[in-house]
């Protein structure tokens, strides 16, 4: 299942290949669509920048990639890059990029969510691709706050913020994303923030190389808001910004588990890292089980076959 | 065999020898007795030699057991349906007789277990009795330790002595069914089989023939109508799909799961509802048309994603085995409820295409053509079949299979420029490229569910939100001006017209036969495109005085079931009339001919 983004990526689909033998890598300003809409400061502009980064650094070409995503501010993401892309309904980014993922060994599926579609309305998608390890990369840009519908409490918003569905504070526990993916199953967890970009870029290159589903809690502040709750995580505004120690050993479970336990703000880097067989992988191994007993048949012949036990 | 029966009722004594061209069976015991199996051998075995064959079973929603009853129809001629009433019934149990006894004919044969049923007096002049003690026949031909497992094959012998059927292809039937288990299986089978069959003849009040298939020589395939849709998609090209279990949709996709590996494709078995058919709109997306599926409340969790589907103009099928609603409802029982939900489930202008396969046979290419237009119209496509018709087995003529698979693997071309939305497009329809296509103009579309532009760029602009819908609407009303018109059963002029949509074609056909053999003026008409309707209906309707919708679903407050309610929207006729029943059962002949004699009589 792996596969090469770059030059002459694999293609199992009888993808015809443009004419051109050598070509150029995109520039920003060729991936780059429509202005982003996003409040200005918003946190999401870096990451959207990093993607753009990621794509002119790892040479990755328009009808290569697909950039899906639900609904929330994130998630307006798609419209702002020059890429195949979906933006599906609330909470069901994970389902559909995996309908792209599972069909299409040759693209590569970057899905962008926030803290509510990803751990709220679509926390049971979030779950279950996770398990399954659907091949694609994960960015959930977090900014504990449902912003697109104007401040109401989001299912990482802390105990006690204050928010228009919860004026005297916050009373329910916060989700913490990087220990509920390793929970269930996620073969790929780490954390950074929208105020580091190097870390950003890095980080969503590494969830992009791993086979597997790459998920990256991306802190990400909206200034309108939620302003200053990530200033604990920004050494600019006072805070640090912990890395993962280097001793931790990313396949340890349980380790990982606890590193991510860590109050706020935590350790930022890659918390997780196994290598499973993917989903895609085991699909295609219960078909190539199965169609090693029909070599040289056409379809229509293969049900045929299957017909002939139906008289 | 009442009207059929060639040779003389069935009066006479042992050993005599009628000749018939149609019977009606009924097994009635437990469902964990096989009796689905016996009714599956019969069914397969008429498909083998050439005859029409239709099949009616119930089944407990319960986890295990309960009273189950399998009817099968077989006729040398046609067969419309799996009968109102039978000529035999095979009771395994006292709850079995009392129960089913009413579905039998006067002078029809009641095959008892002597074991198990007592019977009434009463009755034993109205029915021939033919008292078996089947279990311990079963347990003496098997051996001690069999306990009565087996008896369904035991009685498989009895009826096949009874109606003189071929024993050599029944026993391949029977072998094949038990290829690959333990080889003690089949000979325990095969035992129990030929102990029935060699059961005293004496015992039998009477034998029968079958006289020959009319369509002699046509070879055909036996299977129901959830194999026949599964099996629809894949000629069809289907190659993704993924759904969520629930009755009585699940057949499809187990069978989907096992076999689109064969062709290279995949069936997921999602989370939810809601990841079934995002996922299966993610592969629509990604390449081909997907499929997804589900039954009653299933369906309810779909709309949205349907909308999305509407919205992004993005093909898809879904198919809808109705089961009775609302809520969880009766899900192993028959209804035809979710018109509605197909017509208009979710929010806003969301027009789609709803479609409804009259038979098992129409449910193998009607699946083509569900993918067919969504691939045409970029549009989702709704599949209405249901319990009834999912179930029910039919034998029909073996499809072509070279000339109906098609192979709709997407073309990733290169394209100068792609508008995705384009308004000027021919009747407003949608044609997406694939991700994978470069577009060389370097803009690239957006599948969406905001109002858009032509790239799929959201907008507020309320001129290009009016323009989106009228097309969204366009393209469907471009797909209705090419639906051929339903032909007319019977005499295009008359008294009364019935009007059937999916599983009740047969039953509706066969009012018409009886009412036109007892001199009344009734013909019917059945609509398979039912979203948008063929152009014309008004030409049909003005023929005839009356005109009554025939359907399994509630009158609805105002006096019309969901299908009548749109064709009285559509054309404003106030002939138009409800035929409607809910008891969670198919339809019986007779039931149809009573309530057009009292529609009449209003």
């Amino acid at each position: 299942m792996s596969q090469t983004l770059t030059d002459n990526p694999v293609v199992t689909i009888n993808a015809p290949q443009p004419a051109t033998g050598e070509r150029k890598g995109l520039t920003k300003k060729e991936i780059a669509a429509d202005h982003p809409t996003w409040c200005p400061g918003c946190g999401d502009f870096s990451i959207l920048a990093l993607y753009f980064k990621l794509i002119e650094k790892r040479r990755l070409y328009h009808e290569k990639i697909t950039t899906i995503s639900g609904i929330g501010c994130s998630s307006r993401f798609p419209y702002f890059v020059q890429a195949h892309g979906a933006h599906f309904l609330h909470g069901r980014a994970l389902p559909f990029a995996s309908g792209v993922s599972l069909s299409r060994p040759d693209l590569h599926v970057f899905a962008f969510s926030g803290d509510g579609d990803a751990f709220s309305i679509g926390g049971n998608h979030f779950t279950h691709t996770a398990r399954k390890n659907v091949k694609m990369t994960l960015v959930v840009m977090d900014n504990q706050v449902y912003g697109l519908t104007k401040k109401q409490t989001s299912p990482t918003s802390p105990l006690g913020f204050k928010s228009k569905t919860d004026t005297w504070g916050a009373v329910d526990y916060p989700i913490n994303p990087a220990k509920q993916a390793i929970a269930v199953g996620a073969t790929f967890v780490a954390r950074t923030s929208a105020s580091n970009p190097n870390h950003v870029l890095q980080t969503m290159e590494a969830a992009m190389d791993h086979d597997g589903f790459g998920f990256v809690h991306c802190l990400s502040e909206c200034v309108e808001f939620y302003e200053g709750a990530f200033d604990a995580a920004n050494p600019r505004k006072g805070g640090v910004f912990n890395e993962v120690p280097k001793t931790h050993d990313v396949t340890d479970e349980l380790a990982a588990y606890k590193l991510a336990s860590a109050d706020f703000p935590g350790n930022f880097g890659i918390l997780y890292k196994v290598k499973k067989p993917t989903k895609n992988a085991r699909e295609m191994e219960i078909n190539k089980n199965a169609q090693s007993k029909f070599t040289g048949l056409k379809d229509w012949q293969i049900l045929q076959k299957t017909f002939e036990r139906m008289k | 065999m009442s009207d059929t029966v060639t040779g003389a009722p069935t009066t006479g004594g042992a050993n005599k020898v009628s000749r018939i061209s149609e019977a009606v069976i009924r097994i009635a015991g437990n469902s964990q007795d096989g009796i689905q199996a016996i009714g599956g051998f019969l069914a397969r075995l008429a498909g083998r030699s050439e005859q029409e064959v239709m099949t009616f079973m119930t089944i407990p929603s319960t986890i295990s057991g309960g009273p189950s009853i399998f009817q099968v129809r077989i006729g040398s001629g046609e067969v419309l349906t799996a009968g109102d009433d039978a000529d035999v019934l095979l009771a395994f149990y006292q709850h079995s007789y009392e129960g089913h006894i009413n579905s039998l004919k006067k002078k029809g044969i009641v095959l008892y277990d002597a074991d198990h049923v007592q019977p009434k007096p009463e009755w034993e002049s109205e029915y021939h009795h033919v008292g078996i003690p089947i279990s311990s026949l079963t347990v003496e031909a098997i051996g001690g330790t069999a306990k009565d497992k087996g008896k369904n094959i035991y009685a498989l012998g009895l009826i096949a002595k009874m109606f003189d059927l071929n024993i050599p292809k029944l026993e391949k039937l029977v072998g094949e069914r038990f290829t690959g288990k333990d080889p003690s299986v089949l000979n325990n089978a095969l035992a129990a089989f030929h102990a029935g069959y060699a059961n005293s003849p004496t015992n039998l009040l009477e034998t029968f023939q079958f006289t020959d298939s009319q369509k002699k020589g046509a070879q055909q395939v036996v299977m129901n109508g959830n194999e026949a849709v599964a099996y629809g998609l894949i000629a069809a090209g289907v190659r993704f799909g993924a759904a969520y279990p629930i009755t009585p949709w699940t057949d499809i996709m187990e069978i989907l799961r096992r076999e689109l590996p064969k062709y290279g494709g995949s069936f997921i078995q999602c989370e939810d509802e809601i990841a079934s058919i995002s996922m299966a709109l993610g592969a629509s997306f990604a390449g081909r048309v997907a499929v997804t599926g589900s039954s009653g409340p299933g369906i309810s969790l779909k709309t949205e994603a349907l909308g999305w589907a509407v919205m992004a103009e993005m093909p898809l099928v879904v198919i809808n085995v109705q089961r009775g609603g609302p809520s969880t409802g009766m899900p192993t029982n028959i209804e035809q409820s979710d018109l509605n939900i197909g017509l208009n489930g979710g929010h806003g202008d969301a027009p789609r295409v709803v479609l409804a396969p009259a038979n098992v046979e129409d449910c193998f290419y009607m699946a083509i053509e569900a993918v067919n237009i969504a691939r045409k119209y970029s549009v989702p496509v709704m599949f209405l079949t249901d319990q009834g018709i999912a179930t029910r087995i039919e034998a029909f003529s073996e499809p072509d299979l070279e000339k109906v698979c098609q192979d709709i693997t997407p073309d990733l071309t290169p394209v100068p420029m792609h508008k995705a939305y384009d308004l000027a497009a021919k009747d407003g329809i949608t044609h997406h490229v694939k991700p994978g296509t470069q577009i060389l103009d370097g803009r690239y579309p957006i599948a969406t569910g905001l109002e858009h532009d032509e790239f799929g760029h959201p907008t507020g602009s309320p001129k290009l939100h009016m323009q989106m819908t009228a097309k969204r609407r366009k393209k469907l009303q471009a797909l209705g001006a090419t639906l051929p018109l339903p032909k007319i059963y019977g005499p295009p002029e008359g008294n009364v017209l019935l009007v059937g949509w999916g599983s009740t074609e047969g039953p509706n056909r066969e009012a018409v036969d009886r009412s036109r053999a007892a001199g009344d003026s009734v013909s019917s008409v059945h609509l398979r495109h039912i979203n948008p309707l063929p152009n014309g209906l008004e030409n049909i309707f003005s023929g005839f005085n009356h005109i009554f919708v025939v359907e399994m679903n509630d009158e609805g407050l105002y006096g019309y079931g969901q299908l009548a309610a749109v064709l009285r929207a559509r054309y404003c006729d106030a002939k138009i009339q409800g035929i409607n029943k809910t008891d969670g059962l198919t339809w019986k002949v007779k039931e149809i001919i009573e309530l057009i004699k009292t529609k009449l009589r209003k």
